[in-house]
């Protein structure tokens, strides 16, 4: 016995079972998965950046002032002002609002679509093949170029760029929905429940759908990262949204012109954006690390 | 094998139909009258009846779309509404600042990225690996116009070492062609590179606990004489399949890429042509850009049987 001090009775077994040590739920949280606590962190700052952007000491992101035009940052204005003397601190956080509105709306939507038609192509074998020979023909399009085709064809709204990317942006989720289905209708409780007669669209519903949620909830989170980016890029180049509505890429896209004597105009979006987009993969890898521990080791 | 290559070609057909339909009804569903436009301002609403007939634009959806499509197969991607010059025209001035920008891209990730990817895979959760994930995700996270404006502006702006944008031809010499396009290549390969890597890493892990590798280590071959000679040849098809998917990326990154650094590609093109609503020469690149995705992938998918001998078809 090497504790002399210890009783005889108590020295022997903390050896075999140390005791469990109780944490509190989010240190467990984040000891476990630090990828979900930092991403889910920083994500979390922004949304309340973006949703408080009007009692954060911000101006009316549209108000022009010629006098004040192209300043650089100062106490005044944190983040410069642009060539229309707009206040670019209260432009990049509106902008967020925008940006952040439509990476969820397109996760939403996309997954509704992708959900919907991958279900119906890997339970009804007829149908297999022709939607997936659709989802090849929009996948063998980039994505960007062909949401910059729908917003061809339509006015520039956020409701337009929301849709745009969504059609982009499904087919990709409907084919990892069609592969799970492929897969989950081949095992046991499946073929129990068609045996004990449940009807075709409640097998789905009750028995294959919510076997797929774990990874499409991570997909999801990847489209709202891309969605983010497709949106800026679209704004970017001038087919997004309408420059009375400051989005991440339209600022970007207005500060353009001068960037190179006045990089803060390009620079603030930029790294709101790039920070954003990366909250948003940080939170996805940690969210399939944790509904799938194998896949995080591997890749 | 033949009867492989000729069933994989037709599985392409129905693809390329639906693209086609797709970027036909862009111009069908597209606002604004062409023959409108065509016959001018004082044409009378006969006059542009006539045009309309002329035209072949009274004929039903299916039949329009099959004169298209038979014209698009002749090679006739139809005229510019601003420019008034063939679509295949001005597509092929601008071809070879983007083919050039996409080429020096590919090369320059799949130079980076494999061997990153490889010593990632080799020491699995050691600090290149760590490294290497990390940066892949940066890659994934920050969008290319974002690398290229902070590219520039170091490089460029406050270094004064390579010119701010532009473009200039290999024509003019080899050193200003690549002076000029060397940033746009390093930005537009960030999320390349981040794909590539990853696979790669995961195509490694995975033949990296094959007995053969054992086998290859226990005959006393040096570590990077496996990683690189033995272990990388049986990695070769997912990394193959990855660059071949990436080019979609790749084709979105170039439009992207082109307008920051003032490129006069194809990207520039199809940029100044949503702006003026420009819709055969939307219509004609987004159709070239397609068959080419196509096409690329294609030509992966054959290559397995040279990459793998096991794949027989």
């Amino acid at each position: 016995m090497a504790a002399s001090s210890l009783p005889p009775q108590v020295s022997a077994a903390p050896d075999l079972f140390p005791p469990v040590k109780r944490r509190h739920p989010w240190v467990a949280l984040a000891r476990r998965h630090p990828s979900i606590v930092i991403g889910g962190g920083l994500l979390l700052v922004i949304v309340v950046m973006a949703v408080a952007a009007q009692w954060l000491g911000t101006v009316d992101p549209n108000a022009i002032a010629p006098a004040k035009r192209n300043r650089a940052p100062s106490a005044e204005f944190w983040f410069g002002t642009d060539a229309l003397g707009r206040d670019l601190y209260s432009r990049v956080l509106y902008g967020a609002q925008v940006s952040l509105m439509v990476g969820v709306a397109v996760a939403v939507c996309a997954t509704i679509l992708g959900l919907a038609t991958g279900l119906v192509a890997g339970a009804v074998r007829a149908l297999d093949a022709p939607i997936m020979r659709i989802m090849d023909g929009l996948m063998s399009i980039p994505p960007i170029l062909l949401a910059v085709a729908l917003m061809a064809l339509m006015r520039g709204s956020v409701l337009n760029v929301i849709l745009a990317i969504s059609i982009a942006e499904f087919p990709r989720m409907s084919r990892l929905v069609r592969g799970l289905v492929l897969s989950i209708r081949e095992q046991p409780y499946v073929d129990g429940a068609i045996v004990a007669g449940t009807a075709l669209p409640m097998v789905i519903w009750r028995h294959i759908l919510p076997n797929t949620l774990g990874p499409v909830i991570v997909q999801s989170t990847y489209i709202c990262s891309a969605a983010m980016i497709t949106e800026a890029a679209l704004s970017f180049i001038g087919a997004g949204t309408p420059p009375s509505v400051p989005s991440w890429g339209t600022v970007m896209s207005e500060g353009r012109a001068l960037w190179q004597i006045k990089p803060h105009m390009i620079f603030f979006p930029a790294v709101f954006l790039s920070l954003t987009v990366l909250a948003v993969n940080i939170l996805g890898d940690g969210l399939r690390d944790a509904f799938d521990p194998r896949a995080g080791k591997r890749g | 094998m033949l009867t492989f290559v000729l069933r994989r070609l037709l599985t392409t057909i129905p693809v390329m139909i639906f693209v086609a339909l797709f970027v036909f009804s862009l111009l069908y569903l597209a606002p604004g009258d062409p023959a409108a436009l065509i016959a001018g301002d004082q044409a009378t609403p006969e006059q542009i009846e006539a045009m309309r007939r002329s035209l072949g634009l009274d004929q039903p959806f299916l039949v329009r779309f099959w004169n298209w499509s038979w014209q698009v197969v002749q090679g006739d991607l139809g005229t510019s509404i601003f420019s008034n010059l063939p679509v295949t025209t001005l597509i092929a001035q601008r071809l070879e600042p983007t083919l050039s920008l996409m080429l020096l891209t590919v090369a320059l990730s799949v130079l980076i990225a494999v061997p990153m990817g490889v010593l990632a895979g080799a020491r699995q959760g050691g600090w290149i690996d760590r490294a290497v994930m990390a940066m892949a995700v940066m890659g994934f996270s920050v969008p290319v116009f974002v690398i290229g404006y902070l590219l520039a502006y170091v490089f460029s702006v406050r270094l004064n070492l390579l010119p701010v944008q532009g473009y200039t031809p290999l024509a003019e010499g080899f050193r200003p062609f690549l002076a000029n396009l060397i940033l746009p290549a390093v930005a537009l390969s960030g999320v390349y590179i981040a794909l590539i890597a990853r696979i790669t890493r995961t195509a490694m892990i995975d033949v990296l606990s094959q007995d053969y590798i054992r086998t290859a280590r226990a005959k006393g071959l040096g570590t990077m004489q496996v990683l690189f000679l033995h272990a990388l040849k049986n990695a070769a098809v997912p990394i193959v399949t990855v660059i071949g998917v990436g080019i979609a990326l790749l084709i979105g990154g170039a439009v992207v890429t082109e307008t920051v650094f003032a490129i006069p590609g194809i990207g520039r093109l199809v940029v100044d042509a949503i702006l003026r609503r420009d819709y055969p020469v939307i219509q004609g690149v987004i159709l070239m850009f397609s068959l080419t995705y196509v096409l690329i992938n294609l030509l992966i998918d054959l290559s397995y049987t040279i990459l793998d001998p096991r794949v027989r078809y």
